[in-house]
Parts: structure tokens; C-alpha cells; sequence
């Protein structure tokens, strides 16, 4: 099983719970021990030391961690995150809001901005807008369309198939630890 | 300086009667532990008498061979003890061998430096001096390394999601482990920092009272008491931070991944 994934394209992943979508996503970011080649650009993974890697293919899990806290101590520059974090509805003083308030929805979109403000060339999201009411999983999609217009390349699962349709042209089904693209939709 | 009064085998079995009164308590009130502990009172009985028997051969053989072989059972008895107090182990040979190994460096080195700077015997290993400092500064080093590890590998499986999320990001694997590195150091340092400020005032040290009660004068007495409080503080720092990054290394690995599949399964116990 092999694919690709070009610059400023966004490839939906599906498949069942259990199936090996989050065990795929955290392979190519070098999470875990896997065999197989990776490479972008050109420079095969093993080339690249692991912290550089990750920093150029990031990884948003479905239940992000936190290491501090108060939001702000997560972020390297808070300017940087503060115009993404407008965009998805947060108010100036997020910074000062402690982790343990947060709401799963509010970590998630947490997450993603510092993902986002490390500037990664590739995306792997693990079901980012699973706790999101529709206004917030618009304002998700819309700051991630964006990014991809601007060269992002994105892996994304979702069990959502209007979803998948809406952000992805090419579709990834994972089944029992295989890969396969699905033609056509 | 030899003013100290010897005890009869008497004076013992009088003693010995307050353990047996310990165990009619347990009898009349049913607490069933009158069994282990006369079991436990004879074997320190037995334990210190050999000890009493192997020292004495030690101190008249003065040989740096044998002195060697004493330490190293002791320290090979620590580090089967730090093991048995881990409620993870690290799998295979680390589990044993990391925390044996740091306390092997760290309070052999320290002994060293006490016996070759402060204190002089002559010769530099006599085993009077060199087997109780290396006893007290390995007793230790042993809680310290044992409390250590055991804090890193159950807080690394606890906060897996806050180490990884630093990895995510692009962290390395040192900076990522950081702030459960720093927990794990805390608490193997804590028991020495916690005995230097109550001693004295709590609890007067055993070495000291020894010395005290066999005739060497207070102030003297405190003066060693002192110097094996430094060198405790120095082996079990030494060897905590010693073990602690040696398990940060081995539950990490090249590509800067938590590998916590180097922890040996639970035990049924």
C-alpha cells in the first residue's frame, strides 16, 4: 500500500473505530516504531532528525495533551496564535484561561492553531471537529481551506461523509490495519 | 574514647521480652501479626549477628579484596531492593541494571572521596571505615533512586498525552520529558532534604547516638554525623539523576519517541 499527497491537497481518511486511522497518522509522524518509507520532497524521513520532522508534518490527535497550566504557556508566540484563534471564535483573554476549564471542543481548536502556528507543510488531523456544534466545525473547515490554498497538505480523518466530501477530493478507506484509495465518489 | 559498656547476651533476652509483649498484644486484640513479627524479630536477630561475625572477619583480614567482594554483595542486594519497589519495571536487563548501576557509581565515589579527603584511614579502604560510610551512604542512595525511578515510569505513563503532545510539536525528547524528569528528581531528593532539616531537632541520627553512647564526645560526634549527611546528599543526587535520565534514555528512543513498551508488563502480585 503506497499514496501521495501533493502540496495544497487534502486527502480524507475513513474507516471504522479500530480500523488503524489514528495508528496511521501517528506512523507517519514517527510516533510510534513502523516500517515503510516516508518521505516529502524528495528527502526520505530517516534523513531528517525526528523533532525537524515533526515540526514539518504535524500531528493533531483526537485527544490532545497539555503540559502547562494555562493556554498560553502552550504557544510559542501568542501573537501568531491570537489572529488564528479570532478567526475560530476565541477572545483575547484565552490566554490567561486555565487547560482544566476547557471544553473537548475548545481543546481541539486549541490544538489545531498550535499545530497551525509551527507552520507545518503537511497536516495530519485526527478527527478535529468531533465535538464541535456546526457553526464552530464551519469556522474549522474554513481556516483549514484556507491554509491548504495556501500549500498546507492535509491528511484528515472524519467519520463525517459530508464532511469528507466538502474538504477532500481524493478519499482514503482504512480497514483492518490495510489502506486502499476509494476512486470516485 | 572507650568508655562504652558492653552488653551481656542477658541484657538482650531481657529486652527481647518487649517484643513478646508486642506479640500478646496482637493475640489479645486479634490483629494477627504476632506471627511475622516474631519471625521478623529473630530474623534481625540472625541478619545482625552474621553481619556482626562477617565484619569481624573483614576488620581483621583489612584485605581490599574482600572489602570489594562485602560491597559489592551490598550493593547487589540494593538494587535487588530498588526493583522490588518499582510498580513498573523496566523491561530485561534495565530493571535491575540501571538502578544498580547508578547507585554502584555514585556511592563508591562518594565513599572514595570521604575516605581519601576527610577522613584518611590508613590504609585508604581499611573496611572499619569504608563498609558503615559506604552502608549509610548506599541505604540512601537506594531510597532516593527507588522513589526516583519509580515517579518517572508511573508518571510518564500517567502524563503520556502532555510528553507526547511536546513531541508532536516538534520537542525534543529531553525537553519533552522535562517536566516529569524534574518530578522524579524532586522526589528522589526529598527524603534527604526532608531528614537534613529534622535532624537534630526530630530525630537524632543513629550514627551519632552509636558514637555518643560508645564514648566519643558530642561535638565530635556531631562532626561526623555532618559530614555523612553531605555525602548522603551527594550519592543520592549523583545516583538519582544518574538513574532518572538513564530511565528517560531507555523509555525514549533515537527518533525521540515515548517508548513505553520498554516497561516489563504489570505483575500479578
Amino acid at each position: 500500500m503506497s499514496f501521495s499527497l501533493a502540496a495544497g491537497e487534502c486527502i480524507a481518511v475513513k474507516g471504522p473505530s479500530g480500523a488503524g486511522k489514528t495508528l496511521l497518522l501517528r506512523a507517519i509522524a514517527d510516533l510510534d516504531p513502523n516500517q515503510g518509507l516516508v518521505s516529502l520532497e524528495g528527502r526520505d524521513r530517516s534523513t531528517i532528525p525526528a523533532p525537524e520532522w515533526r515540526r514539518l508534518v504535524g500531528y493533531v490527535p483526537a485527544e490532545p495533551g497539555w503540559w502547562a497550566e494555562t493556554v498560553g504557556e502552550h504557544f510559542g508566540e501568542w501573537a501568531a496564535a491570537a489572529a488564528v484563534l479570532t478567526n475560530l471564535g476565541f477572545p483575547e483573554e484565552t490566554k490567561s484561561w486555565p487547560i482544566s476549564r476547557l471544553s473537548t471542543g475548545e481543546r481541539l481548536r486549541l490544538a489545531l492553531v498550535r499545530a497551525l502556528i509551527i507552520r507545518p507543510k503537511v497536516l495530519l488531523l485526527d478527527e478535529p471537529t468531533a465535538a464541535l456544534d456546526a457553526a464552530s466545525v464551519a469556522a474549522v473547515e474554513a481556516v483549514i481551506a484556507s491554509r491548504i490554498r495556501g500549500g498546507l497538505a492535509v491528511l484528515w480523518v472524519t467519520h463525517d461523509a459530508g464532511q469528507a466530501r466538502r474538504i477532500a477530493r481524493r478519499q482514503l478507506a482504512v480497514e483492518a490495519g490495510r489502506v486502499r484509495e476509494e476512486v470516485g465518489q | 574514647m572507650t568508655s562504652y559498656i558492653a552488653l551481656s547476651y542477658w541484657d538482650l533476652a531481657l529486652a527481647s521480652v518487649l517484643v513478646l509483649i508486642d506479640a500478646g498484644l496482637s493475640i489479645i486484640f486479634g490483629l494477627k501479626i504476632h506471627r511475622s513479627l516474631l519471625v521478623a524479630a529473630i530474623r534481625m536477630a540472625a541478619q545482625l549477628t552474621l553481619v556482626g561475625l562477617v565484619l569481624t572477619a573483614l576488620f581483621s583480614l583489612v584485605s581490599p579484596l574482600w572489602t570489594g567482594v562485602a560491597v559489592l554483595v551490598m550493593i547487589l542486594f540494593a538494587g535487588q531492593e530498588v526493583m522490588q519497589r518499582q510498580d513498573r519495571r523496566l523491561s530485561g536487563w534495565w530493571s535491575f541494571g540501571l538502578g544498580t548501576g547508578c547507585m554502584m557509581m555514585s556511592s563508591v565515589l562518594v565513599t572514595a572521596f570521604a575516605l581519601l579527603t576527610a577522613i584518611r584511614p590508613s590504609p585508604w579502604y581499611d573496611p572499619r571505615y569504608a563498609i558503615p560510610l559506604l552502608g549509610m551512604i548506599l541505604g540512601n542512595c537506594m531510597t532516593g533512586i527507588a522513589l526516583g525511578l519509580n515517579t518517572l515510569t508511573t508518571s510518564l505513563m500517567l502524563r503520556r498525552a502532555s510528553v507526547e503532545a511536546q513531541l508532536m510539536l516538534g520537542a525534543t525528547r529531553w525537553d519533552a520529558a522535562a517536566p516529569v524528569t524534574r518530578d522524579a528528581l524532586r522526589s528522589a531528593l526529598m527524603p534527604t532534604i526532608n531528614s537534613m532539616s529534622a535532624t537534630g531537632l526530630v530525630s537524632l541520627p543513629g550514627m551519632m547516638t552509636g558514637q555518643i553512647l560508645s564514648g566519643v564526645p558530642p561535638v565530635e560526634a556531631v562532626k561526623y554525623q555532618i559530614l555523612v549527611m553531605f555525602l548522603i546528599a551527594g550519592g543520592t543526587g549523583f545516583g538519582a539523576v544518574a538513574a532518572v535520565l538513564g530511565g528517560v534514555y531507555r523509555l525514549t528512543d533515537a527518533r525521540h519517541r515515548l517508548r513505553l513498551d520498554r516497561l516489563a508488563a504489570l505483575q500479578a502480585t
